[in-house]
């Protein structure tokens, strides 16, 4: 097996938020030592999502899912993990304490998406403007109806 | 409707009064903060031992401190990149990378775009190794339709070769930038001089010099054109003589290893738990090369070395560079003995255009061709994220499908913007004018991290 054998092959894990850190600590002490990439995806127009069973009986899909992918440079393997963030509570804990490159990462998310990490050390916005209104890459975003916000200038 | 509700909730008049400063992304003054935000971000954020947070704990005063904006038109940071830095006299205390100056919303972009025009997109995120976008992204979408094990042999084999001659270019333009950074001007009409060569070659197979598009869903855009291979073994040729000059202009100089050595080290705990990857994480000492550790295309077929350093210093990873080169031709020597004949792309018709003498022929051929292109092909529903190594690191690409012809959510994971994580802490206890050469060892392409 050369290439990547399909979309078996990938580890992913269904995480509760309540269990988030937890998971991130267990795995960290497993030998992922490595944040590799943390993002998110807003499901606001396209709610359901193809789940096992298994998966399915114990999570209950929200409009928001962090996907953050794990690197074990020891064992040679990747793992996913997907949190469901619902839309009324927009909160998670942050993984700065157990992965400290995330620090960029999660102001990303939170700069395009609105989700917030608690204990993040700078949660402020990375790409957009400071007073920029509004989180581009959610769903109920209209793109291309808004005024262009420049700054300082007369409208 | 939900859009039109936010739009009326968003009025000019919010936007002009919602003030000008850019203020919380800024490096906020000593003074501003309370004692636990400094000490969290100075052994945070910069990753400093207990006794260091506490040798800083009695804060340096403010009138011995000043904070000075780098960037982002200063035309060593490489594009946009504005750093803010604390010094006393020359030191550098704080550094802060206050980025997104070329933020163009491209992965909002890609959600607009079919898997068949996403490549368009990508190419431009990582302009110095534009091949290596197409081919994670392409990568990608394989993984999703099922194909990814389908790809003809020929495809692959081009795909490597021109992912590693795309390599060689990058790194050619880093041995331009980081010798006119430290000062060594001559070597950045030699670097550009030799990347133009490697370019040539690009232009004649892809038809452009940057941004090709080549390496799409399914296979490459078009078969190598007639003569390729002496264009290649040309390049092979010309680059050992070419890497010897620079080694004698840079690598045994004393006033290069002075600028050098010693400087913006960082240690292999540090580069991992910053998720650094590339240059970056070899240069202290970790062999981690997905190329070896995580193969893909055809990467364990050939025989290549990893290089590592052992400083973790800004000289390790100009050296790390200038010997991928050496090992990326040699792995480009060895396709050139091994490229298969055959299909340049899959014969699929779900995701092939029908060749262009069909179209002229047969109407299915035409609506068929013009569907591709116009509609695109659907993509199952489903995730999937790739990585492979860029001449920076790691870069991926995590894609959410919903079953429709453009992806839901396109995400590249960009090893500029990860690594430029790792600066403030190797610039801490420097001098300001080193500050450039981390810069420069970091090599990082805006363009990739604001996207």
């Amino acid at each position: 097996m050369t290439q990547p054998a399909g979309l078996a092959a990938d580890d992913v894990r269904f995480v509760a938020k309540t269990d988030y850190i937890k998971t991130l600590t267990a795995l960290r002490s497993e030998g992922f030592e490595m944040c590799a990439d943390l993002t998110a995806v807003d499901f606001l127009t396209h709610p359901g999502r193809p789940l096992d069973a298994e998966v399915a009986s114990r999570i209950t899909l929200e409009r928001f899912e962090l996907v953050v992918n794990l690197l074990s440079l020891s064992q040679r393997r990747r793992c996913r993990l997907r949190v469901q963030i619902s839309e009324s509570d927009t909160s998670i804990d942050s993984a700065f304490d157990i992965y400290p490159g995330t620090e960029a990462m999660e102001r990303e998310v939170y700069d395009m998406f609105g989700i917030t990490f608690t204990g993040h050390p700078d949660l402020t916005r990375i790409l957009m403007p400071e007073d920029w209104i509004g989180f581009p890459l959610r769903k109920d975003y209209s793109q291309g109806n808004i005024p262009v916000q420049f700054k300082g200038a007369a409208s | 409707m939900t859009t039109t509700e936010n739009l009326n909730k968003i009025n000019a008049t919010e936007i002009i009064s919602a003030g000008t400063s850019e203020g919380g992304q800024e490096l906020q003054l000593r003074a501003d903060m309370s004692v636990k935000a400094v000490l969290r971000e100075s052994g945070a954020v910069l990753r400093m031992s207990e006794s260091q947070v506490a040798s800083l704990a009695d804060t340096q005063s403010e009138d011995q401190t000043m904070i000075i904006n780098m960037g982002p038109q200063h035309p060593s940071t490489h594009g946009v990149l504005r750093l803010m830095l604390e010094l006393k006299g020359e030191t550098v205390l704080r550094c802060k990378p206050v980025i997104g100056y070329l933020h163009t919303g491209m992965e909002k972009t890609g959600e607009s775009l079919t898997y068949m025009q996403g490549g368009t997109n990508v190419t431009r995120m990582d302009y110095a190794s534009p091949l290596n976008n197409e081919l994670v992204f392409s990568m990608a979408t394989e993984k999703l339709l099922g194909i990814d094990g389908d790809i003809p042999e020929r495809a692959v084999w081009i795909r490597m070769m021109l992912s590693e001659l795309n390599r060689i270019s990058s790194h050619l333009l880093f041995m331009a930038t980081n010798g006119m950074d430290i000062g060594a001007v001559s070597m950045m009409l030699y670097g550009f001089r030799e990347r133009e060569e490697v370019l040539r070659f690009f232009q004649k197979v892809t038809g452009l010099r940057m941004n090709h598009n080549f390496i799409r869903p399914g296979g490459v855009a078009a078969d190598l054109p007639a003569g390729w291979r002496d264009d290649v073994l040309g390049l092979l040729d010309a680059l050992p003589e070419r890497l010897a000059e620079y080694e004698i202009l840079m690598t045994g100089q004393p006033i290069w290893r002075e600028r050098l050595q010693g400087v913006g080290v960082i240690t292999r705990d540090e580069a991992i738990a910053l998720s650094a990857t590339g240059p970056i994480l070899r240069s202290t000492g970790l062999a981690w090369d997905l190329r070896r550790d995580l193969p893909y295309l055809r990467y364990e077929e050939v025989e290549f070395d990893v290089i590592v350093g052992s400083y973790g210093d800004a000289f390790d990873r100009y050296s790390i560079r200038l010997n991928e080169i050496r090992e990326s031709m040699r792995i480009v020597r060895q396709i050139l003995d091994r490229m298969p004949q055959g299909d340049y792309r899959i014969q699929d018709k779900k995701v092939t255009p029908p060749p262009r003498g069909r179209i002229d022929e047969s109407m299915e051929a035409l609506i068929h061709h013009f569907k591709i292109f116009t509609e695109g092909f659907k993509v199952p529903e489903g995730e999937a994220y790739v990585a492979i190594e860029s001449p920076r690191g790691e870069i991926g690409c995590y894609i959410a499908s919903d079953g429709s012809s453009t992806p839901y959510r396109m995400h590249v994971r960009a090893p500029s913007f990860v690594n430029i994580q790792s600066m403030p802490l190797m610039m801490h206890g420097g001098l300001i004018a080193d500050a450039v050469a981390v810069i420069s060892s970091v090599d990082p392409v805006l363009g990739e991290v604001d996207r």
